[in-house]
């Protein structure tokens, strides 16, 4: 690992100056991704501002029925959380599909949200990546692309986002609420949060140099009832998804007033998918409903040399999970 | 219980290796003292697998010049910082490299080599420690975030010379073969204790709505997810759990031979050789 400057702050604003002042200083809060990957040397800041001491791990009710999470709050305290548990099931469970009980205790929820994509071509120094080396190509496209994504992809970057929480959070319609040097604090809708590729695939998402995330605002649920989280994967516990999926449906008896479909491990965020969604509203709760929603889901997929796999995969993952939600199963 | 194995029984040994092991004084002093002992080996014709150790030393000598240098010196540490916290209840103040995580000052700083570096990049779970009561991987922990933290760590489970329960059942039910992840997994097993006394969810847990205090077999490998066995003892790691988990003794199924039988066996094994 390369030296760095450990700094502690004791306010949010002081670490979000001493980010903006060093354009080569990262934020440190559970420290299982940043970590990992300075040990690869693909990170390589020269300075860590540590946030573990921030007051901002409170989860608490918010206005109009939500509920607001704090971003340094520990992946296992906010899916054990009872407001959690009782009025946001979707979420426990996509936390709980993730990593092992040891890594939830350390991560953050604020860190989930920034973690870097698990695509080996970004992980191996020797391989090029425009990712980690921006203009050196891409490994993958061409190379061994199994993991890789089948939605939003560019010629730059084909990685995905590898996290199940922020899968649920898209479901959920969260904010992510942020704060900047100068005290200022902005709201990104969650769906605003990540970015696909394109031309920079260098930038994860859309926070500007030095932005700190405080907190995550969760809007009143009507998904408390019928939910399921889905992740396949290559074994059963302790591994990325291949692919997830996250279902949410707001009954009337068996009627679906609405509902929410949210893929991950298929694109470089997660991927909500509208026309699904379209195909479930007003409909009854049936396989053949499902069936039908799957297919408008995957529809516009298109695979690479080593994933198309992932389209029949992902349809049935859909049915599954959405089969689940409605307890049909 | 008493090791019996017979100690003054040797292996028959051939000359070359009768020669070897005469030298064997020379390899408790690293370093020169055990580049000399290779070239004699050498020279005496002993043995391609010393040829091939003396390969790779002159190689990593080659990399670290001078040729005659036996280590490179340690790099001098870099943005030191000092840091007070305490570890199986004894408080320690070190001054670390900022890089440090908390693996590494266990094991090269305060001498607890119990906790295992096995992947060192949080995919295997043999460096599990507990801080603050709960399991964390102390690969990816930088010591410089634990001012003021209590780190326990499998040195400190045991009550002098009583095992902790967990320590105690993983020997009754054999959780375990080489023993390298056998820390990790104590460590581990004894945080999730905590976690399913609060009622905490899994991913296999039905109704996540619900409180889940009492674990099935299933949980119970769900929640152990996070430390891997090569070799693959798991039916015991699980078992050992169970048990402390429940508290629901079960009978051992085995017990420690005794003096007499142990005779008898040797007694057999003699008398084989001999037909």
């Amino acid at each position: 690992m390369r030296p760095f400057k450990y700094t502690r702050v004791s306010d949010a604003n002081a670490a979000a100056r001493a980010v903006t002042a060093n354009p080569n200083a990262e934020f440190l809060a559970g420290g299982t991704n940043i970590l990992d990957l300075m040990k690869e040397d693909v990170e390589r800041p020269n300075e860590l501002v540590d946030l573990t001491r921030l007051n901002l791990a409170d989860i608490k009710a918010g206005p109009n029925g939500g509920v607001t999470i704090g971003a340094l709050a520990k992946n296992t305290d906010t899916a054990n959380h009872p407001l959690i548990r009782k009025s946001y099931p979707l979420l426990t469970q996509a936390i709980l599909a993730g990593a092992s009980g040891q890594l939830r205790n350390m991560a953050t929820n604020g860190g989930n949200l920034m973690q870097r994509t698990r695509c080996q071509y970004f992980y191996d120094t020797a391989m090029p990546c425009n990712k980690r080396e921006p203009g050196t190509g891409c490994g993958a496209r061409e190379g061994l692309n199994r993991i890789h994504a089948i939605f939003g992809w560019s010629e730059k970057c084909v990685a995905t986002y590898p996290g199940d929480m922020a899968n649920a959070l898209y479901a959920l319609e969260a904010q992510v609420r942020v704060r900047n040097a100068s005290g200022r604090e902005r709201s990104i809708p969650i769906v605003d949060f990540h970015r696909l590729p394109g031309d920079t695939p260098e930038k994860d998402n859309n926070l500007e140099r030095g932005e700190l995330i405080v907190a995550i605002d969760l809007p009143k649920s009507n998904f408390a009832n019928n939910y399921y989280y889905l992740k396949v994967r290559d074994r059963a516990s302790y591994a990325f998804a291949l692919v997830a999926v996250a279902a949410a449906l707001d009954m009337d008896g068996g009627r679906i007033r609405q509902a929410r479909v949210v893929m991950g491990s298929v694109a470089h965020k997660p991927w909500r998918s509208r026309e699904a969604e379209a195909a479930l509203s007003g409909k009854p709760a049936s396989e053949q409903t499902f069936r039908s929603a799957s297919e408008a889901a995957l529809a516009g997929a298109k695979p690479l040399a080593h994933n198309a796999y992932k389209i029949e995969l992902g349809k049935r993952a859909v049915v599954r999970a959405l089969m689940r939600a409605a307890r049909l199963i | 219980m008493e090791d019996n194995l017979d100690e003054t029984s040797q292996p028959e040994l051939s000359a070359d290796e009768e020669a070897l092991v005469k030298e064997m004084p020379a390899l408790t002093d690293v370093g020169q003292a055990r580049r000399t002992f290779l070239g004699q080996s050498l020279t005496s014709g002993v043995g391609l697998f010393a040829l091939m150790l003396l390969e790779k030393e002159q190689a990593l000598a080659a990399l670290s010049a001078p040729a005659d240098a036996v280590f490179a010196p340690a790099a001098a540490p870099e943005n030191t910082i000092r840091i007070a916290m305490k570890v199986n209840g004894a408080a320690k103040t070190l001054e670390l490299d900022s890089r440090v995580v908390l693996l590494d000052a266990l094991r090269e700083r305060l001498e607890l080599t119990g906790t295992k570096k096995g992947c060192d990049q949080g995919q295997c779970g043999a460096c599990t420690v507990l801080v603050d009561g709960r399991r964390v991987l102390s690969c990816l922990t930088l010591a410089a975030t634990l001012e003021g933290r209590e780190v326990t760590t499998i040195e400190g489970l045991a009550r002098g010379e009583q095992l902790h329960p967990m320590q105690a059942a993983f020997i009754k039910y054999d959780g375990f073969q080489c023993g390298y992840c056998t820390p990790g997994q104590i460590c581990s097993a004894v945080g999730l204790l905590e976690e399913a006394r609060r009622g905490e969810a899994s991913h296999v847990t039905e109704n996540v709505t619900v409180n889940t205090t009492s674990l099935t077999d299933e949980e119970i490998r769900e929640r152990m997810s996070g430390n891997i066995c090569r070799c693959g003892a798991y039916p015991g790691i699980v078992a050992a759990i169970k048990e402390v988990h429940s508290g629901k003794e079960t009978a051992r199924t085995w017990r420690f031979v005794n003096d007499d039988e142990l005779a008898r066996v040797r007694k057999e094994w003699q008398t084989d050789e001999t037909v």
